[in-house]
C-alpha cells in the first residue's frame, strides 16, 4: 500500500543523542515509528514522518527531545489566526465545547 | 440523574467503597449514539461520568485501563475487553477523545495523578500499573505520574482493537501496535462530519447565487433565482464533494504530498467529469465555465486542506507551510471566479 507522507524538511523535531538515557519511551509513544533504539541509544530514522504530537518529547525523561508539538489541523490554524493566538484545534472554550474539530 | 444509564449496572465493593460496574457488550443504543456521533449529532455532548468503573467482576490484580470521557472512547476500550476482568479509568477530557484532549493537555498527567487520587486507585488495586492508550501520549509524561502517585505508565496499543493481543503479549506492544495507519475505513468515517462542517457555508452562499439569479437581465423572476440556485448548488456541492469525500477516500492515489493540491487535483477531475457528462454544459460561453469551474477548484482544494485536522500524520510545521503559500491562492481563485459569475449576471 502507499504510505501517506507529508511535507519533506518541515518539522520542529530535535534529538540530542548524548542525553539519552536508552530508556526506550520515545520508541514507545511514537505513533509513527520516528525514532528507533541501536544498541542502548535511540536513534532518530525518519524525521519527515513526524507529525510533531510531542509524545516523545513530554515522555522523555532526559529532556533529549525537543518539538513545537500542535495540531497539524488547517481550521486550528486559521481559528489561531483569526483570534490572534496559538494554532489551536479548541474544543474546549470557557468551559463549553465548540462544535468544530475532533 | 434521570436518564437510565443502559452501560450500567449495579456495583463492586471494593476497598475504596462501591464502583460501578459496566459490560464488555454494547446495547443498541450504544451503536446508535455512536452512529448519530459520526454525524456530529448529539457529538459534542457525548460522554460518560469521569471515574473509575469495573468489568467483569474484577479484583485488586486486575490491571487498570484509562480512557477519556467520550462515550465513543469509552465504548471501543470496554467492547474491546470483552471477557477480560478489568478496571476502567475514566479522566475529565470534557468529552473529548483521547488523541485530541492529549493534544490540548486535558487527558494529561495532571489529571491522571488527580483521579488516581480522587478514586483511591492505590486502594481498588494492589499493583501499580495504568494502561494508558499510547495516543494519549502527547499529554502525559509518564515518569511524573510515577514520581507523583507511584503508578507506573505502561503505553498500550494505538487501537482498542489490539488490547486482547497486547495482554496476550504479557502487557508489551508490538511496533505493529504502536503504528498509526490511517485506512480507507478510518477516513470514510471520518467524512460525514467533514461535510457537515461545510453545510452552513453553503447556505449563505447559495443566497447569494440566487439572490443574484433572481435579477437576471435587470428583472426579477423566481424561476431564474430557482435555476440559478440549482446551478450553483450543484457546483458547490461538487466542489465541496472533490475536497472533503473524494480526496479523504483516494488520499494516498493523489499525487503531490500538500492536501490542498490533492484537493485542487480531485477537484479539476470532478469538473472535468461534469462539463464531459452534464448536456447542458456544452452550450456554455467560456465565462461560465471559467467562473465555475475556479469555484470548484479552490473549493476543494481549501475542503481538503482542513482534512488536515482529521488526518493522522499530518504536522503543524507542515500545515502552516502548506497554508501560506495555498490559502492566498485559493481566495484569490475564487474570488474571482465569483467575480467573473456576478459580471456575467449583468452582461
Amino acid at each position: 500500500m502507499l504510505g501517506n507522507h507529508y511535507l519533506k524538511n518541515v518539522v520542529t523535531l530535535k534529538y540530542d543523542r548524548e542525553k539519552c538515557i536508552g530508556c526506550k519511551m520515545c520508541v514507545q509513544v511514537c505513533p509513527h515509528a520516528v525514532f528507533r533504539m541501536e544498541g542502548s541509544k535511540a536513534v532518530l530514522v525518519e524525521k519527515d514522518d513526524c507529525m510533531e504530537c510531542g509524545a516523545c518529547a513530554r515522555n522523555c525523561p532526559s529532556q533529549a527531545i525537543t518539538v513545537r508539538a500542535g495540531v497539524g489541523c488547517a481550521s486550528g490554524v486559521i481559528k489561531g489566526f483569526l483570534t490572534n493566538s496559538e494554532p489551536t484545534c479548541d474544543c474546549v472554550q470557557d468551559g463549553k465545547k465548540s462544535s468544530s474539530c475532533c | 440523574m434521570s436518564e437510565k444509564k443502559k452501560y450500567l449496572f449495579g456495583n463492586i465493593e471494593t476497598a475504596a467503597g462501591p464502583v460501578m460496574l459496566t459490560t464488555s457488550g454494547l446495547c443498541a443504543a450504544d451503536h446508535w449514539g455512536g452512529f448519530l456521533a459520526r454525524f456530529d449529532i448529539g457529538r459534542m455532548d457525548y460522554t460518560v461520568a469521569p471515574g473509575i468503573y469495573g468489568l467483569n467482576q474484577p479484583d485488586a490484580n486486575s490491571p487498570v485501563f484509562v480512557s477519556a470521557n467520550y462515550k465513543m472512547s469509552f465504548d471501543a476500550l470496554r467492547s474491546r475487553l470483552k471477557k477480560i476482568s478489568a478496571w476502567i479509568l475514566v479522566l475529565d477530557t470534557h468529552g473529548i477523545n483521547v488523541w485530541c484532549a492529549a493534544g490540548k493537555g486535558t487527558f494529561g498527567t495532571g489529571e491522571m495523578i488527580a483521579r488516581v487520587k480522587s478514586v483511591r486507585l492505590d486502594e481498588i488495586v494492589t499493583h501499580r500499573k495504568l494502561i494508558v492508550p499510547q495516543l494519549g501520549a502527547p499529554g502525559v509524561a509518564a515518569h511524573q505520574v510515577r514520581q507523583a502517585g507511584g503508578f507506573q505508565v505502561i503505553y498500550g496499543p494505538v487501537r482498542a482493537k489490539n488490547i486482547p493481543a497486547f495482554i496476550e503479549n504479557e502487557f508489551k506492544t508490538t511496533e505493529k501496535m504502536r503504528r498509526i495507519y490511517f485506512t480507507v475505513f478510518d477516513r470514510a468515517v471520518l467524512i460525514p462530519v467533514e461535510v457537515i462542517g461545510h453545510m452552513k457555508y453553503v447556505f449563505w452562499a447559495l443566497l447569494y447565487f440566487m439572490l443574484l439569479s433572481s435579477v437576471h437581465r435587470y428583472a426579477f423572476s423566481l424561476n431564474a433565482a430557482l435555476a440559478g440556485g440549482i446551478i450553483a448548488a450543484v457546483f458547490l456541492f461538487a466542489g465541496l464533494a472533490a475536497g472533503t469525500i473524494l480526496t479523504p477516500l483516494l488520499l494516498p492515489f493523489i499525487p503531490g504530498r500538500a492536501f490542498a493540491g490533492k484537493g485542487a487535483l480531485m477537484g479539476v477531475l470532478v469538473y472535468g467529469v461534469l462539463k464531459m457528462t452534464v448536456p447542458a454544459m456544452a452550450a456554455w460561453v467560456i465565462w461560465d465555465d471559467l467562473a465555475w469551474s475556479l469555484m470548484v477548484v479552490s473549493l476543494a482544494s481549501f475542503s481538503a486542506m482542513n482534512f488536515t485536522g482529521t488526518s493522522t500524520y499530518t504536522s503543524l510545521s507542515g500545515v502552516l507551510k502548506e497554508m501560506k503559500i495555498a490559502v492566498p491562492i485559493q481566495i484569490a481563485v475564487f474570488v474571482i471566479g465569483v467575480v467573473i459569475w456576478t459580471v456575467g449576471q449583468f452582461t
